[in-house]
């Protein structure tokens, strides 16, 4: 070894050193922070969606004096019952129901035990013409929720703390009927709903896309491959409420027809629409794990004398199922979270039944079709934002499985580690 | 002798060598009628669209107001609001997201767990249901920002702490982060390493070579993301459904305060809470075609330019 470069006389030690630059320490340290932030996004997502959600934990006084403090400074003080049209405040200008504006507020007008679950339908609509009630006929009726309401009159305090236990008692119930004197948040219901839709989207889109992807990896020419891709990944760029649209106008009436049953919009017409969104998400990411697997497997496969069919379905596919899983699980969280299908090709019901030509309520449509009319910092609001949490956490969770088990299995697969 | 029987155990090689030739097309052709089905599905959506909602798909149908309740007229407050929407969202999203990719490709070292984190939570972002981001928008945006800032601005006054397109614009842009990092990242890693070193190799600093070569090479990278991502914001609904969008407005919105009209939101608010589902029928499959046009023809040039890049890495 020749330490001794005669160049070292000319650069004294000092300055061979990485010189400090401030434009250089700035550069990196802002671009690393904007990434932090997507970091921090994740975090801030959570925390904001439960921290709406919190007043149904809060047993304790501390929160108590805060849901009186939002309370009040929303102007509502009489608002701790949920038949009440807030619509107004939050979009100024609505067009539609008309009558909204026109209803003048009756006090303990008897309408309201005529329709009790008011959510059937439109609740946008039903929930706006309700007038606000106030107490006097419902009395007799459900004198649990009267004293309830006496009670937080004179003293918030206590009239919570049984809100926020009567709420948590609900949750398991199989009704939803998240807007009357004795509201009951079963989300039982919803989370049935919801599979019940998910499983139907998922039967029919996991077992066309995977054929497709496998068609498009291993039988297909390279022509036919560049044609047939882009065209099912187009399928990925139609808007949602595009699909549900032509869901709910075209195949409702279509498959109402051949099939003839009651309930035009129900669980099977939104699990075919949501299969649509889902088709393209299973089909690339499968695509991509077909053709991550090695060619020497297929060339020995083929070698040993199986034919393309057979490399292709035991050889070819098995080496490739935790991708195809993974494939399957972010369908899944497509489909368990889709809004805007569901809110318009489901029916929007919270029936409990097992069949599939049944109207169904998924959580995701609760939420979109019931946030614009709650009142900030109600149960109901505060429910919703629990059920976004739960959303959330489970789109986690099915995106950390598919990230970490799925490619760990992958690279021992494939690499032998 | 001994491994035919073994093969023959397999279930494709049951019958004779002819009948194995029907399976094996018999297989081909299920996987074959899957991709068929999946393109006539798409087709028969783009077909029917195009078919109902071409009597009255016009200039003046795109140029002029809603009249008499939302039931005659035109859809251009909902055009220019989804405009808006995604304008804003593209200045917020597309500084960001190209930022983070050079992050990623140029900083991040190879096995740093910050960078891994960084990329797990994009991933993350983009499986997140939409509706999470509206709720998102509602809590965050609203509820905190807005209300803080009228608190610390406007002595109190509603003014920011309600659904604006601002927040919406924030809320989609959250979400079409993903798409906008993802394309940047992508086309980043096509520029050549030798491009990088020739650079440094000449005294430029890292942070010179990235202003000076490796993010005019990303320009293509930028677009495509951000055509992408304007594609995806405007079709989105969920998002805006709490945090912006408006039933009708009688005129375009003036500021960022405003509320807006949207043409996703329009189609199903048309669709399901309009007085008269039936007669408005085909202002319905006309606006979404409008939308589709948008989303689609966005694509396309994404996916034009993205081959090109692609080229450039081959």
């Amino acid at each position: 070894m020749n330490s001794e470069f005669p160049i070292k006389k000319t650069f004294t030690k000092e300055s061979l050193k990485k010189q400090f630059r401030l434009s250089e320490f700035l550069a990196e340290k802002i671009i690393s922070s904007v990434a932090f932030l997507s970091i921090a996004i994740i975090f801030l997502i959570f925390i904001f969606v439960f921290k709406e959600s919190l007043p149904l934990f809060s047993f304790g006084k501390k929160d108590k004096v805060k849901t009186e403090i939002q309370s009040t400074s929303n102007v509502k003080v009489e608002s701790y019952n949920t038949a009440e049209s807030s619509t107004e405040e939050n979009q100024p200008e609505t067009y539609g129901a008309p009558a909204e504006d026109l209803e003048p507020e009756t006090y303990g007008a008897p309408t309201e035990d005529l329709n009790p679950v008011t959510q059937e339908a439109k609740v946008a609509e039903s929930e706006s013409l309700e007038p606000e009630s106030y107490g006097t006929v419902t009395e007799d009726l459900n004198p649990e929720t009267t004293t309830d309401q006496e009670v937080v009159i004179d003293e918030k305090v206590t009239g919570n703390i049984e809100g926020a236990d009567k709420t948590w008692s609900t949750f398991f119930s199989t009704e939803w009927v998240p807007v009357s004197d004795n509201p009951r948040f079963g989300l039982l219901a919803l989370l049935i709903g919801t599979l019940k839709v998910t499983i139907i989207a998922m039967l029919i889109a996991a077992p066309l896309a995977i054929l497709a992807a496998v068609y498009t990896s291993c039988f297909a020419s390279n022509r036919r491959k560049e044609i047939i891709k882009p065209i099912i990944e187009m399928l990925a760029a139609f808007p949602s409420v595009v699909i549900g649209f032509f869901a709910m106008m075209v195949l409702a009436t279509f498959f109402q027809d051949i099939f003839g049953y009651d309930s035009r919009l129900n669980a099977f017409i939104g699990g075919v629409a949501m299969a649509l969104a889902a088709i393209p998400i299973i089909y690339t990411i499968s695509e991509d794990a077909l053709s991550a697997v090695p060619k020497t497997f297929t060339e020995a496969s083929l070698a040993l004398g199986a034919s393309k069919a057979q490399t292709a379905f035991f050889v070819i596919l098995p080496a490739a199922t935790p991708g195809i899983f993974a494939a399957i699980l972010l369908g899944i969280g497509r489909v368990f979270g889709e809004t805007m299908i569901a809110l318009m090709a489901t029916g929007n019901a919270a029936l409990l039944s097992a069949n599939p030509f049944e109207s169904v309520r998924t959580f995701a449509a609760t939420i979109g079709s019931e946030m614009a009319e709650t009142v900030f910092g109600e149960t109901h609001y505060s429910v919703l934002f629990f059920i976004g949490s739960l959303l959330f956490i489970f789109s986690f969770i099915l995106n950390a499985v598919a990230e970490f088990y799925v490619k760990g299995k992958l690279i021992k697969k494939f690499q032998g580690k | 002798m001994e491994k035919a029987i073994s093969i023959s155990e397999n279930p494709f090689y049951k019958t004779n060598k002819k009948g194995a030739n029907i399976k094996e097309n018999a297989v081909v052709g299920l996987t074959q009628i899957a991709v068929i089905l999946i393109i006539a599905i798409l087709f028969i959506i783009l077909g029917i669209i195009i078919y109902q909602g071409r009597e009255k798909f016009s200039w003046e149908f795109i140029s002029s107001f809603p009249t008499d309740g939302m039931t005659k007229g035109g859809i251009f407050p909902a055009l220019i609001g989804t405009f808006i929407l995604v304008i804003v969202m593209s200045i917020a999203a597309v500084p960001f997201g190209t930022i983070t990719a050079i992050y990623l490709t140029e900083y991040a070292k190879e096995n740093s767990k910050f960078a891994a984190a960084v990329r797990f939570s994009i991933r993350t972002l983009a499986v997140v249901p939409s509706i999470i981001f509206g709720l998102f928008g509602l809590g965050f945006f609203i509820q905190f920002v807005g209300t803080g800032m009228d608190s610390a601005f406007n002595n109190g006054q509603l003014h920011w702490g309600q659904p604006n397109i601002l927040w919406a614009s924030l809320t989609m842009a959250l979400l079409t982060l993903p798409v906008i990092i993802v394309s940047v990242e992508e086309s980043l890693k096509t520029i050549p390493r030798e491009l990088r070193e020739a650079s440094l190799a000449l005294g430029a600093t890292k942070w010179q070579t990235i202003k000076n070569v490796v993010f005019p090479g990303s320009i293509s990278g930028i677009m495509t993301g951000t055509i992408l991502a304007v594609s995806r914001g405007a079709g989105e609904v969920a998002p805006i459904l709490f945090t912006g969008a408006a039933y009708y407005l009688a005129t375009l919105p003036e500021s960022l305060s405003d509320q807006f009209m949207n043409l996703g939101y329009h189609i199903y608010i048309m669709s399901t809470q309009s007085s008269d589902v039936e007669k408005t029928m085909p202002i319905q499959f006309a606006t979404t075609l409008v939308l589709l046009i948008l989303t689609l023809s966005l694509n396309l040039v994404a996916v034009i330019i993205r081959s090109r890049i692609r080229r450039r890495a081959k």
